[in-house]
């Protein structure tokens, strides 16, 4: 019975491949699980067995070739036992091309990876992980398997073996590499750097080098957007009572050192929304598999900067007045200018909000900044037409984003806490109703 | 080549088997390196006053052991005649040749040497005195790597003179041979020093103060040297210590204490005290540079031997035990790929550890005691060397040849080896440990007839009880 053998799922997403070797040939018989072709992913080079025992009667691709899940590989005779379908003489899959790709990052070079003066005192890489301490038993694997491990960013424990007695060999390191999301030697957006291309062809270029404030923020980003599961709910808070109020007490507030702006009134709505909803003043711990509830109220203000985006925090936001809020926010505007602002200023917000609504923004998604499970993100206020009792009236409307941590927070929970704002705005009375 | 500033500056101090790999590996990662030592060229402790000099000698007495055999084989070479002055230039022409084509070595990698002592001078500075006398050099530093090894240890009243009280260094000398000499310590050095004063004609007896000798080998490895040193040496007197030592001018009166020593005072022309050996980690500066020791004077390192201090390495016996020249090789490229950002750690699965005494003992990995003594599941698959057609063919059959094997994969998780030429054999071990063979690996790989490389096989397959030359109790 003549069968297709086809390219199997490969997982991941995993769609396209290039053809490294075909391994077989017309006439050929193979064993089940007997190595057909060598195929390269962008992550590793693997080689695809005989789904079934057979004599090949057409093999369909060539070396070089790129080829889809699901194409036909080679067309199959299959025979009865295994036993007929041994190879007879010596097959091509003992002249097996040796696997050329690394999964992830290309091995370091010399050259490239020569530390700089400037960084002595650093580490340049994250140091792997140590070897077992005495009295475990040794790695499974011969020591160029566990070095290649090691410059994949493997940890060799992790890697099941499938030789005998579970041996682990360099292609059971580059299959467990497949299945796992990349942990290599990341760049700081925390990912595999992809090759650029030459952006020269198309026209002039300049490079300037990031400084560290643009790598951290692209490490913390990439992380929490990479491992937190986000969802944003939208909403629009009526703030024409709130701005009356602004526009008859912000003389007074910078006669007292502070600028009255939608800011510090925000903090103070979303400090008193979090003592009213815990849930999203806290943390998830996996580890332990506690919520981490905190008691005091530490707020994240994201701020655009000459050095790129700092998120200074608002200590003990609860026990502050507005106006102490407007001036303690004109501070730390004033040490961001002039670059002094203390390291500690910028440690232990419970919550964070971004205001980007001077910049002329509506809604928009904002990402959280971890460990903290929610981010508030503020666009800029418009005068609309809303119906108030049945009329239509102008109102100055205010975009609201609520991004949470779905792990840690339902959707219910947000849903409460952004409408429990909406309404704080709408009638600020309210927040003093409250306990 | 000039540095632009863009090549990362690394100073390595010490030359030894440590720190001169260290500085060529580091130059072919293209480090500007600067290798200090008090010795003119490259080699350290392992090729001036240790392994190299002391293998030459012992093949010497080793050569004049199968003269003695030999007689028993119908050949007579008579009594050996020793010109001392021609075997000490020998042993130290072994050693100009190989320290000098270090310091060729080191030239073309444009390794910059210094001959001097160093002195830490804070994080990222080196004050070097000219072995030559003069002023001090300075020697700034991004990266450093401290190999500065180790030195024999004198216990108080042990005061080494060179004369009659000999240590590892001063016996290398070979000033005389001694009508009778005291080895204290029946550890590997204590050992093998014994064994060419032995050959060379001295009465050597050798006192330890624990049960047995070499502490850390398997009694059953153990037990062919033991049954030749008898004979050997005039005498080994175990759980004895020395109670004192008195230095006369015609030798050396000795206080022996002991439960089982009949003759407590005693009288030699020399003693070499050979009890162990300590880290050189005083008087560096170290403090300065942030640098912390552990209790025992080594210094403190992680797992890519990275000490407290971040740009500083430290590697070799100064970095902990075990003291062996090809540890710290080993050590030395961990410690270079570290530095160039490389993904080094210390992953070694089995070092080897050799006695080069006759017959030789190695083992390398897990050992029978530790694994008994762990109390992990293990099974030893013991071939003796009567068995081997090699060792009979040598007249040395006085070997055994073992695998310490994890019984559910069958894997080797040590080898230990004992007979002639064990030192050579234990490589096949390490290989075996390293690459996670299992016994039918060994068994399966065909090994030359007829060589001492078979019993390493024929163990195997004593494990499976296929072995046609030795029957073993079944396994159970």
């Amino acid at each position: 019975m003549a069968t297709d053998l086809k390219l199997p799922d490969l997982g991941e997403g995993i769609a396209d491949v290039d053809v490294l070797s075909v391994l077989v040939s017309a006439g050929q018989a193979v064993a089940k699980d007997d190595p057909i072709i060598e195929i390269e992913s962008d992550k590793a080079t693997l080689e695809v067995p005989a789904e079934l025992a057979g004599t090949v009667t057409q093999v369909l691709v060539n070396a070089g070739d790129t080829i889809h899940v699901g194409q036909t590989l080679i067309e199959l005779e299959e025979s009865d036992s295994v036993a007929d379908a041994r190879p007879q003489a010596t097959s091509p899959a003992a002249a097996k091309a040796p696997a050329v790709a690394a999964p992830t990052t290309p091995a370091p070079t010399p050259s490239a990876t020569r530390p700089h003066p400037a960084s002595a005192a650093t580490p340049l890489t994250a140091p792997p992980p140590p070897p077992p301490a005495g009295g475990e038993m040794p790695v499974f694997a011969s020591p160029s398997t566990r070095q290649f491990a090691r410059e994949i960013g493997l940890d060799i424990h992790e890697v099941p073996g499938s030789g005998p007695a579970g041996r682990i060999s360099i292609d059971d390191v580059k299959a467990h590499a497949r299945r796992r999301p990349a942990p290599g030697p990341a760049s700081p957006g925390g990912l595999a750097a992809m090759p650029l291309p030459d952006f020269s062809s198309y026209g002039p270029v300049t490079r300037e080098r990031m400084n560290r404030v643009r790598r951290a923020t692209a490490t913390n980003i990439a992380q929490s957007w990479s491992s937190i599961p986000h969802v944003t709910l939208f909403n629009d808070a009526d703030i024409t009572a709130v701005e009356a109020m602004r526009q008859r007490e912000k003389d007074r507030v910078r006669r007292a050192g502070g600028s009255l702006t939608i800011t510090p009134i925000l903090l103070k709505v979303v400090a008193a929304a979090l003592r009213a909803h815990p849930k999203l003043n806290a943390s998830a711990d996996f580890t332990t598999n506690e919520m981490v509830l905190k008691d005091y109220c530490h707020l994240g203000v994201a701020a655009d900067t000459d050095r790129g985006l700092l998120v200074p925090v608002i200590r003990g936001v609860n026990d502050k007045s507005i106006t102490k809020l407007s001036i303690e926010l004109s501070e730390i505007a004033a040490q961001v200018r002039e670059g002094q602002l203390p390291s500690e200023r910028l440690e232990g917000a419970s919550f964070t909000i971004s205001n980007l609504g001077a910049l002329g923004t509506g809604h928009f998604t904002p990402i959280i900044n971890p460990p903290e499970v929610g981010i508030l993100g503020i666009g800029r206020a418009v005068e609309r037409p809303v119906y108030v009792e049945g009329l239509l009236r102008p109102r100055l409307m205010l975009p609201l984003a609520l991004s949470f941590d779905h792990r840690a927070v339902d959707g219910a929970d947000g849903a409460r806490f952004l409408t429990w704002i909406v309404d704080a705005l709408a009638q600020p009375l309210m927040l003093a109703m409250e306990d | 080549m000039t540095n632009d500033g863009s090549q990362p500056r690394l100073a390595v101090i010490g030359a030894g088997p440590g720190g001169y790999p260290a500085a060529f590996h580091a130059a072919e990662l293209g480090m500007d390196v600067t290798l200090i030592d008090p010795e003119a060229n490259p080699g350290g402790v392992c090729l001036y006053r240790g392994c190299i000099p002391s293998k030459t000698l012992l093949h010497v007495a080793s050569l004049l052991g199968e003269v003695e055999e030999a007689a028993a084989w119908g050949v007579q070479f008579g009594q050996p005649e020793i010109d001392l002055e021609r075997l000490r230039s020998w042993k130290d022409l072994v050693i100009s040749r190989m320290t000098g084509g270090l310091g060729l070595l080191a030239r073309a990698r444009r390794v910059r040497c210094v001959q001097g002592w160093a002195r830490f001078e804070g994080p990222g500075a080196l004050d070097v005195k000219p072995v030559s006398g003069g002023e001090p050099e300075r020697v700034d530093f991004d990266y450093a790597v401290v190999a500065t090894g180790s030195q024999p240890a004198a216990p108080p009243g042990f005061e080494i003179d060179g004369e009659r009280v000999l240590d590892s260094t001063s016996a290398l000398e070979l000033a005389d041979v001694p009508e009778t000499l005291l080895v204290v310590g029946g550890g590997y050095i204590g050992l093998e020093l014994g064994s060419v004063y032995a050959a060379l004609g001295s009465r050597v007896s050798v006192v330890e103060m624990e049960t047995g000798l070499l502490p850390g080998a398997d009694r059953d490895l153990l037990r062919p040297l033991e049954r030749k040193l008898e004979s050997t040496f005039a005498e080994i007197l175990l759980s004895t210590r020395v109670a004192n030592l008195d230095v006369q001018p015609d030798g050396v009166d000795v206080e022996l204490a002991g439960a089982r020593v009949e003759n407590r005072s005693r009288s030699f022309d020399k003693v070499l005290v050979a009890v162990g050996r300590r880290p050189n980690s005083a008087g560096l500066g170290l403090d300065s540079a942030g640098v912390e020791l552990d209790g025992r004077g080594f210094i403190k390192v992680d797992h890519q031997r990275r000490t407290t201090a971040a740009n500083i390495f430290a590697i070799g016996d100064v970095a902990g035990e075990p003291m062996l020249a090809h540890k710290a090789t080993y050590e030395a490229h961990v410690a270079a790929a570290a530095i160039a950002g490389h993904a080094a750690t210390y992953d070694a699965q089995a070092i080897p550890a050799v006695v080069f005494t006759d017959p030789e003992i190695a083992w390398c990995g897990l050992t029978e005691s530790e694994a008994r003594e762990s109390g992990r599941p293990h099974e030893v698959a013991r071939f003796p060397w009567a068995a081997s057609g090699r060792a009979t063919t040598l007249g040395r059959n006085d070997g055994l040849t073992k695998l310490i094997l994890e019984p559910t994969t069958e894997r080797v998780l040590g080898v230990g080896i004992t007979g002639t030429g064990a030192g050579e054999l234990i490589a096949e071990g390490v290989l075996a440990v390293e690459m996670g063979a299992r016994a039918d690996d060994l068994r399966l790989s065909i090994h030359p007839h007829p060589t001492t490389s078979e019993t390493l096989m024929e163990a195997a397959e004593v494990f499976f009880n296929t072995s046609p030359h030795y029957i073993a109790r079944p396994r159970g």
